[in-house]
């Protein structure tokens, strides 16, 4: 298991080096000088000239990846043009509101998710499975901001029961919460419905049944037991995309996170803060598609020889 | 086995009720688009702002935004906005994405490393920040807009499609044709391609809702199409500054949205699970 790791583990240093490659040269795409947000209106060339050099931007670009490279493996990722301050720190500091976001949706997701599919497994094709799944399919089917939006109408303006927005509470994280992990709970849900329906169909689960196993015992301590490995993969392959990719609710609740920061350094062209953001951003869905092997890998073993191929 | 053409059998499948009726609406969905123009009460760009901000009455059934615009004639003129500019880019995406992912999967070796690592990149990024970043770089409105999902889905069709031409490249049929002389073209075309398409199509279709959805999004961050050309999410990102006074502006747009992802799905399921039956027919 241990050399499974290593071995997935090392896999990513390529991937890593053409990640960090493609953020790097993206960056440079987007049209626009950062050198204009910097400079007062009326300076002169030289001044330009000074700021241009200052931040290295007058070198060739495999110079300044290089340089950058360098810098990334002590943890520099340099310092944010507009804002001032280092690439890192901006990072951390809103690491902090997109994880507890991020990490509540999850275990949100992950609970009404299960809950709800073990629950429409077991009572295939009566009304409460059409009903929970029609729920499901009504919950990954709504724009987020416009659930976001309605539910700061309903229940912060018409019932006044938390915050509309901001992030100085810890009621304000309620309803991103909610609007984030809704669209993952229809996700697992189905997932958990589709691999108990087909776990149930399987010998050793008849054999239980013949035993005269209670059938409650037998849908959670192993049919759901065993549904639960394609469950953890959807879950951990999330991980990544949620710290992200929250950036819509973020909007919508005016919270700081790192999709908005992301959002923020884009429309300022800050070169060493989008390219920090984005880097930090895909080393976090690596590392959740890592997580989420691994998992899978210490819950079935045969996972372990066939993805080693 | 009987060799039916894959399109036709998509074309033949007998849905369930249920599909039926998505299909229905979504076809109600598409003649509103089109024929907007003439279906639409009022037209979508006529301002009137003595009348701005008015709940819905008999005059504008869904009411009327902050410059006095009947938000039902929007809604409708929206939905070419956003249905065209998610089919054209689901469309351009699924033609990228079996191009290079039947020529990754039918050559291998280097092809294959390099194409799927440049396609793969797209994986690393939630798929809202990878469309905003499209959108940043080639600048905001409808174009930007295909291209980006266009991006953001590449992936999948690309993996799908690859992954299916390999396994179909081991199959007795298409050595037989091998071994009768026929060439990669022809392999490609008439052996490989035709009976790969189905799943990479019904993906294809379940995409669409999701590309809705992204239209919808990067609207709303002001990014798609520009104003005053209304599309849902358009509509939503000037409503949201209305939202206590004229919570209706938002609500519309929103409903239609999920409704049309409701039907995409809901038909989209039917159509997996017509071609399962079917493929299960066959096997047995």
């Amino acid at each position: 298991m241990l050399g499974y790791a290593i071995r997935r583990l090392l896999a990513l240093v390529p991937v890593f080096f053409v990640v960090s490659g493609v953020v790097f040269l993206v960056v440079h795409l987007v049209p626009g000088d950062p050198v204009d947000n910097l400079i007062r209106a009326g300076s002169s060339p030289e001044q330009r000239a000074e700021i241009v050099a200052r931040y290295g931007l007058d070198r060739s670009l495999i110079e300044q990846y290089v340089t950058w490279l360098g810098r990334l493996v002590s943890g520099d990722l340099g310092t944010a043009i507009v804002m001032r301050r280092p690439v890192a720190t901006l990072i951390w500091d809103n690491l902090g509101y997109s994880l507890s976001l991020g990490g509540l949706a999850l275990v949100f997701s992950a609970v009404a998710g299960i809950a709800a599919g073990a629950v429409a497994a077991s009572y295939r094709d009566r009304w409460i499975d059409h009903g929970l799944m029609g729920f499901s399919l009504l919950g990954s089917t709504v724009p987020t901001f416009w659930l976001g939006l309605l539910m700061i109408m309903l229940f912060a303006v018409q019932l006044g029961w938390v915050p509309v927005s901001g992030a100085r509470h810890w009621t304000s994280l309620i309803l991103p919460v909610l609007t984030v992990g809704l669209g993952g709970t229809a996700l697992v849900a189905r997932v958990t419905r589709i691999a108990m329906i087909e776990t149930a169909r399987e010998d050793f689960v008849m054999l239980l049944h013949a035993k005269g196993v209670s059938r409650w015992n037998i849908q959670i301590r192993h049919v759901l037991r065993h549904a639960l490995i394609p469950v953890v993969t959807i879950l951990s392959l999330r991980i990544g995309l949620i710290i992200g990719g929250a950036v819509t609710v973020e909007y919508v609740f005016a919270r700081p996170g790192l999709g908005s920061l992301l959002i923020r350094a884009l429309s300022q062209r800050d070169y060493p803060l989008v390219q920090g953001c984005l880097l930090f951003l895909a080393m976090a869905v690596m590392l959740g598609t890592l997580l989420g092997d691994l998992l899978q890998a210490a819950m079935d073993p045969r996972q372990r020889d066939e993805a080693i191929r | 086995m009987s060799r039916t053409h894959p399109l036709k059998s998509l074309m033949l499948l007998t849905p369930t009720p249920t599909s039926a009726v998505a299909g229905f609406a979504l076809v109600v969905l598409i003649v509103l688009a089109v024929f907007a123009p003439w279906i639409s009460p009022y037209p979508y760009d006529v301002q009137n702002l003595s009348i701005a901000n008015q709940a819905p009455s008999a005059l504008h059934w869904f009411g009327t935004d902050d410059f006095g615009r009947d938000v039902l004639s929007r809604v409708i003129f929206g939905a070419r906005t956003s249905l065209s500019v998610s089919l054209v880019s689901i469309a351009l995406s699924l033609s990228g994405g079996v191009v290079i992912g039947a020529l990754c999967g039918y050559l291998g070796g280097w092809v294959d490393r390099l194409g799927m690592s440049v396609v793969d990149i797209t994986w690393f990024f939630p798929e809202i920040l990878l469309a905003l970043l499209i959108v940043a770089i080639l600048g905001p409105g409808s174009q930007s807009t295909i291209i980006a999902i266009a991006i953001a889905y590449l992936a999948q069709f690309t993996r799908l499609t690859r992954t299916q031409i390999i396994t179909l490249k081991r199959q007795t049929y298409v050595e037989a044709s091998l071994s009768m002389g026929a060439g990669p073209l022809h392999i490609m075309m008439r052996r490989l391609l035709p009976n790969a398409i189905a799943p990479v199509l019904v993906v294809a279709m379940l995409s669409t809702g999701n590309a809705i959805l992204l239209e919808a999004t990067l609207g709303f961050f002001g990014m798609g199409a520009q104003p005053p050309v209304p599309s849902w999410g358009g509509m939503m990102s000037t409503g949201s500054a209305q939202l206590f006074n004229a919570p209706w502006v938002i609500l519309w747009p929103g409903i239609f949205v999920a409704l049309s992802v409701v039907f995409i799905n809901l038909f989209g399921d039917g159509v997996l699970r017509a071609l399962d039956v079917k493929a299960r027919m066959r096997t047995q």
